[in-house]
Order: C-alpha cells, then structure tokens, then sequence
C-alpha cells in the first residue's frame, strides 16, 4: 500500500465486532471462533485443490501458471521458475451489481 | 470438489457446538458483511486469506460476439482480490495431479 491510499477498510477484527453485534445471542469468544474457522476453511480448502462456490458472493478456484525463466535481480543470472497454483476470484452476479452500485457508509 | 456455504455451517455446527440456525446465519452474515464494505466504498483485508478491493474501470470498446457490432463497455468498478502471502504460499504447495 502506499501513502496515498487512504480507502477505509474492514478487517478481520472489524468483521467479529459487527457480527458480533448483529448476532447478539452470541457471545463474543465465539464469532471470534467462528469467524477464524471461516477463514480457515477458505484458505486450507485451496490449499488442498479444491474450489470454493458462494452464492452470491462468487466463487475461488485455482489457477496454474506455468514454469517460466526469471533472473535473479540481483546477479542477472537466469533461473528457472517452475509452474505453481495461484488462488483466483471470480465475483457472483450479485457481488457485482452490488459493487457497481455504489452506497454511501452506512455508519 | 468444492465448498459451499451449506458445507462451512455444517463445520461449524460440528466443530464449535452452535446449532444448526446459528451456523447457518453466521456464515450468511460474514459474506454480506464483506459485501457491505464493498458497496461502500471499504476495502476488506482478511489477514491469512486476502484482501478484497474494488477498482474503478474505464470506459473501453467491446464487440458484441455473436453480431461483431461494436459497442462501448461502460465505466463501472469492479471487485478484485488479491491473496495474502500466507494463502499463496498454502496453494503454491498444492501439487496438483494435472495442471488446468
């Protein structure tokens, strides 16, 4: 990021406190938990191959980059970089429009 | 195969003993609060997976397949994300039997 980027965010921690509030009947510790679990299906469920489909919201896949030669920067010398899987969004319908449509905050 | 939000209510109810309706709005809730902070203008940094941003496109010429007939694609903002290290490094590992 650079200095110049001031686009407000939402982090994770965001995240708990507003579900926290809106799921009242919870307590804390446990959107906390929760929350992480997400986070972590998401991540180990790439990691093992496989794709991750959320209506509405959109879905994750893999995709493979091929080997490539690159240099070392630093000493120029050519290396071979072999191929590798990087995760890939692709946006839901909803998602889209949504995100096209601008809203003021809402707080 | 491939995870669906029936699939992460399903591990939660299992794994941290809330029933089946608390799981459920749960997961629904975290994906309409990304969404949320998209729409206004937020960008979400999930430390460990990623961050979602949305990203301002041009006005640019496009074609209509099936006719060829050219026709402007409007400005609109998009949502990208982009993977955290710790998640690349996770998938990079993945030795897939056969490549896509």
């Amino acid at each position: 990021m650079t200095d110049r980027d001031f686009t407000p965010s939402l982090t994770r921690s965001d995240l708990i406190d507003n579900l926290a509030r809106s799921q009242s009947h919870l307590n804390y510790k446990d959107v906390e938990i929760a929350v992480k679990s997400l986070i972590e299906m998401m991540s180990s469920a790439l990691a093992q191959g496989d794709r991750i489909e959320i209506r509405g919201f959109g879905s994750f896949s893999l995709h493979y980059r091929p080997p490539r030669m690159g240099r070392n920067p630093k000493t120029g010398e050519k290396v071979q970089l072999p191929g590798k899987y990087v995760p890939h969004f692709k946006p839901g319908k909803e998602l889209r429009d949504r995100a096209n449509n601008q809203k003021p905050p809402r707080r | 195969m491939s995870l669906t939000k029936a699939d992460m209510a399903e591990m939660l109810y299992d794994e941290l003993g809330l029933n089946k309706r608390e799981a459920k709005e749960i997961v629904e809730q975290f994906f309409e609060e990304v969404k949320i902070a998209l729409e206004t203008g937020h960008q979400v940094k999930l430390s460990g997976f990623g961050n979602f941003m949305i990203r301002s496109k041009a006005e640019r010429p496009g074609r209509n397949p099936k006719t060829g007939e050219e026709i402007p694609i409007s400005a609109r903002k998009v949502v990208t994300f982009r993977p955290g290290q710790k998640l690349k490094t996770r998938v990079e590992a993945y030795a897939g039997s056969e490549q896509q």
